[in-house]
């Protein structure tokens, strides 16, 4: 086992699809306390990465590294027992559910209370109330958290993606596109989530907004057809001939 | 009749006051309050129609398992009726053999179905949705005919004859007119409905709910959702259990149909009918889907199967809100005329 | 031995008239229609009651049945089925499970709760011997073997050589693409929603002397359908054929040589191959 230098590593992560390689032997490390960014066009494999960090799908070779500890055999919620939690670039929320049950139940999942049946939710007081705690923090206002969450603006429910994934108190927060699909008037707040997020918890930020990126990461991948094509300081991948060949599009029209 | 429709009027609060206003909550109390009332009422004020009460009791029981499964953790099922027999068969077969202490049978007939949901449980969830549809259904059928041809058993179609139940907790024998039978069959009913309402009230029910919803997020939080679904599974298979147990004690008798697919048909239907994941949704369904079964098939048999169907495509071509749910929108319609009327008043 | 192989194909090829609307349903438009033996159920009693009542002959019988039950379909498919497209698996299972209900209520109000019997034409009865006194198999059994064989090959080629298989097997690639192309997917459900109730309704008629008629044929068949669904999938032709000529012969084989298991060789046999092919046509519909 390596030193607990990392956060999260991969080692030569590779996932074929039939004869389509979505990833192809990545290597990365995140620096514990860290704001990395990844980024990359369409296509060029983020969201399978992703799913392999999480355990949502399985590796056809290489390995994933949690703290130093191996996770590539573990399914995707005892990744999260150790610490990995993700946001979804599609809401994966819970419609009929308001804000403070869901969040409620993410905690009670936290404290391993889920398997319990013998006692109400309401008994368990100290669940809600560090649940009511952590939406006001997120500007919630206390109608908002009892709606419905169908029923809750766009950006609220970014916003609800993000509490969902602090209640489990992480190490290692996957940010997957906060800020995606978010009218200019509300996101705003999404973007301040993601800047006032504990300094203690490592943060590795998927997007496609430049903007976003260059603002928060301090250090940056570049994912291109599976593979890293370029990592480095915000600076240094700025300047950088062969993102800005792959980026001419997006990067440009971002300045 | 009059027992059925108070139970609907008091069901209409039981839905709507969720929220924790002082007020509601009290209507809502009060709902239940009278909901549960009615129950005991019924057996003075139908004193010849006790048999039939036991029936609707234990239908509410066999709804209120589907519930738990289908309405809370969102696994449907065409074979919950294998429950259901497996826990009448089991007390039944306990009390001919020489076991008849009624409490003990519901016990071991909760235990025997609980383990065959344990059993079942990894088959059931194992593909997806539609295979473990079919699984459920397969299940079933193969209990059926399992039970028909184990004739030196289970009687087969003749039924299971013989079944002597002693007196609950020694005191109160099984008489002619139902009066224990039915008492008895409330009794259980009501303890299992607490049961339950504890259930889904606790973290444990929230994360069915939560998977029911959206299992994709319920693994991202961390929770085991395949555990989650076993431990449903199971649950609800002991509810059926105790139903079917108590089947058997109060009508001393086993037939093949305690197995039958049209049982768990019929009870998709009551709990659709009533109102699917809002525990009094199967309750009030089986009462109206008895009531309707006494009052229709009196006619013919075929009229009865004819209109249930009918109401099945009804009920799943207008959604799934069932009565409860028609009650809520009527009474919110209501609410709003009322307070609309007191703005233009202003 | 092989007489039984052969009664086996036999029931097989009728098996498979009578469930391949069922793949379509299923795969095509990813519905749960527990109710498709009700067609073929409405094409045996159509049958029935032409051929004993009203003296029709045998073959015109076969025809009125399989257009009856395709009329009905269609009838169905535009008033209450495409309300539920797209629905949850619940609602589908329920509307289904009523329209069964209906059907047979409605069967045994009409007809009675009584197995139907019809007397074939004298060209259909009796046996011959084949293969030099092998085998011997009943005349009606090679008339199935061959009609049922002639309507694979139709539907193989129907699928693979015309614009309308074409069309269809787009539509059941993925219906969104299929529409954007600009092909007609809710005519070519409604059609073939048709086609496949009519052909069970063919099965139905055909099968009165095979499997029996009685109010409880869609709910008794209900499985063996399933199951032809479930292992042969949906993509092909082949694929369902084979899983109903294979359930035939082990049906008609357990039947034949072990009679007191009775039908628990049939749902056995149904949760052992659901579990060893989850990655069949159930699998991918139950996919979210």
């Amino acid at each position: 086992m390596t030193a607990p230098a990392a956060a999260l590593e991969t080692r030569g992560l590779t996932r074929h699809f039939g004869g389509f390689t979505a990833v192809d032997g990545v290597s990365f490390t995140l620096v514990p306390g860290s704001r990395h960014a990844l980024i990359g066009p369409n296509g060029a494999g983020k969201t399978t990465f992703v799913n392999l960090l999480t355990g949502a799908i399985r590796p056809s070779a290489g390995a994933v590294l949690l703290e130093g500890r191996e996770v590539t055999g573990l399914p995707q919620h005892l990744r999260v027992k150790r610490g990995l939690a993700r946001t979804f670039q599609i809401n994966q929320l819970f419609p009929d559910l308001a804000p403070i049950e869901a969040v409620t139940l993410a905690l009670a999942e936290r404290e391993g209370l889920t398997a319990r049946w013998w006692r109400p939710v309401r008994a368990h007081r100290a669940l809600e109330a560090e649940a009511a705690t952590l939406l006001a923090r997120l500007r919630f206002a206390p109608v908002e958290m009892a709606a419905p969450t169908r029923d809750l603006p766009y950006g609220r429910q970014r916003l609800l993606e993000i509490a969902l994934a602090l209640a489990l108190r992480p190490r290692v927060l996957l940010l997957d596109e906060p800020a995606a699909g978010v009218p200019p008037e509300e996101s705003r707040e999404v973007l301040e989530a993601v800047a006032a997020l504990p300094r203690d918890v490592t943060v590795l930020l998927i997007e496609h907004d430049m903007d976003l990126v260059f603002r928060f990461a301090e250090r940056i991948t570049v994912l291109a057809q599976g593979a890293v094509l370029a990592e480095g300081t915000p600076e240094a991948v700025a300047r950088d001939p062969r993102v800005r060949e792959v980026y001419l599009g997006e990067a440009t029209a971002h300045g | 009749m009059s027992g059925g429709g108070t139970t609907l009027a008091a069901a209409v609060p039981a839905r709507t006051g969720q929220a924790a206003q002082p007020g509601r909550r009290w209507g809502l109390f009060a709902a239940e309050g009278l909901f549960w009332a009615a129950w005991p009422a019924a057996y003075f004020a139908f004193p010849d129609y006790l048999p039939l009460l036991s029936q609707v009791a234990i239908a509410a029981l066999f709804a209120l398992s589907l519930d738990l499964l289908v309405g809370y953790a969102g696994v449907v099922t065409l074979g919950h009726a294998a429950f259901f027999g497996l826990g009448a068969y089991t007390a039944g077969l306990l009390a001919v053999h020489g076991w008849g202490e009624p409490l003990s049978g519901l016990a071991a007939a909760a235990a025997a179905a609980a383990l065959l949901g344990l059993v079942t449980a990894p088959l059931v969830l194992r593909g997806g949705e539609l295979a473990g549809l079919m699984v459920t259904l397969g299940l079933g059928l193969m209990l059926y005919e399992a039970a028909n041809k184990a004739a030196a058993v289970t009687g087969g179609a003749d039924g299971l004859q013989g079944v002597e139940i002693w007196p609950v907790l020694g005191l109160w024998r099984f008489d002619l007119f139902g009066r224990t039978a039915y008492l008895y069959s409330l009794a259980v009913l009501f303890l299992m409905f607490l049961l339950a309402r504890l259930i889904v009230s606790s973290p444990f029910g929230l994360a069915l709910r939560g998977i029911r919803a959206n299992a994709w997020r319920m693994h991202a939080i961390g929770t085991p959702v395949r555990a989650r679904l076993v431990a449903a599974y199971v649950l609800a298979g002991a509810f059926a259990g105790v139903a079917g147990a108590l089947l058997a004690q109060t009508t001393q008798f086993v037939s093949l149909e305690v197995l039958a697919f049209q049982r768990s048909a019929e009870g998709l239907l009551m709990l659709v009918l009533g109102g699917l994941g809002r525990l009094y949704g199967g309750l009030i369904g089986a009462v109206a889907f008895m009531v309707a079964h006494h009052v229709l098939s009196g006619v013919t048999p075929q009229f009865w199967q004819f209109w249930i169907g009918a109401a099945l495509v009804v009920l799943a071509i207008a959604g799934r809100g069932g009565l409860l749910g028609l009650l809520k929108a009527v009474w919110a319609r209501l609410l709003s005329r009322r307070r609309g009327g007191g703005s233009t008043a202003q | 031995m092989l007489t039984v192989l052969l009664d086996g194909v036999a029931s097989g090829m009728l098996l498979f008239v009578l469930a391949c609307g069922l793949s379509v349903t299923l795969g095509l438009m990813n519905f749960v229609n527990l109710a498709h033996g009700a067609f073929g159920m409405a094409g045996g009693y159509v049958c029935v009651v032409l051929l004993n009542r009203y003296g029709v002959p045998f073959l015109a019988c076969l025809v009125a049945a399989a257009l009856f039950a395709a009329l009905l379909g269609a009838v169905l498919e535009r008033t209450l089925y495409r309300w539920l497209y797209g629905r949850d698996h619940l609602d589908q299972v329920l509307f289904s499970i009523g329209l069964v209900f209906m059907a047979s209520a409605v069967v045994d109000w009409l007809m009675g709760a009584r197995q139907q019997l019809i007397t074939l034409p004298g060209w259909l009865q009796g046996r011959i011997e084949i293969g030099g006194g092998l085998a011997t198999i009943g005349v009606y059994r090679l008339f199935l073997i061959a009609l049922c064989g002639a309507i694979v090959l139709a539907l193989h080629l129907g699928l693979v050589r015309t614009r309308f298989g074409s069309r269809l097997r787009a539509a059941v690639d993925d219906a969104v693409v299929a529409r954007g192309l600009g092909i007609p997917v809710d005519r070519i459900f409604a059609v073939t929603f048709a086609v496949g109730s009519g052909l069970a309704g063919l099965g139905g008629a055909l099968g009165v002397e095979v499997l029996g008629l009685d109010p409880t044929f869609p709910l008794k068949y209900l499985v063996y359908f399933l199951i032809v669904v479930a292992v042969g999938g949906a993509n092909t032709i082949l694929g369902p054929f084979l899983a109903a000529l294979l359930l035939g012969v082990v049906d008609v084989a357990g039947k034949y040589y072990v009679p007191e298991v009775g039908a628990f060789v049939i749902y056995t046999a149904m949760v052992v191959l659901l579990l060893l092919r989850p990655q069949g046509l159930l699998a991918r519909g139950g996919a979210r």
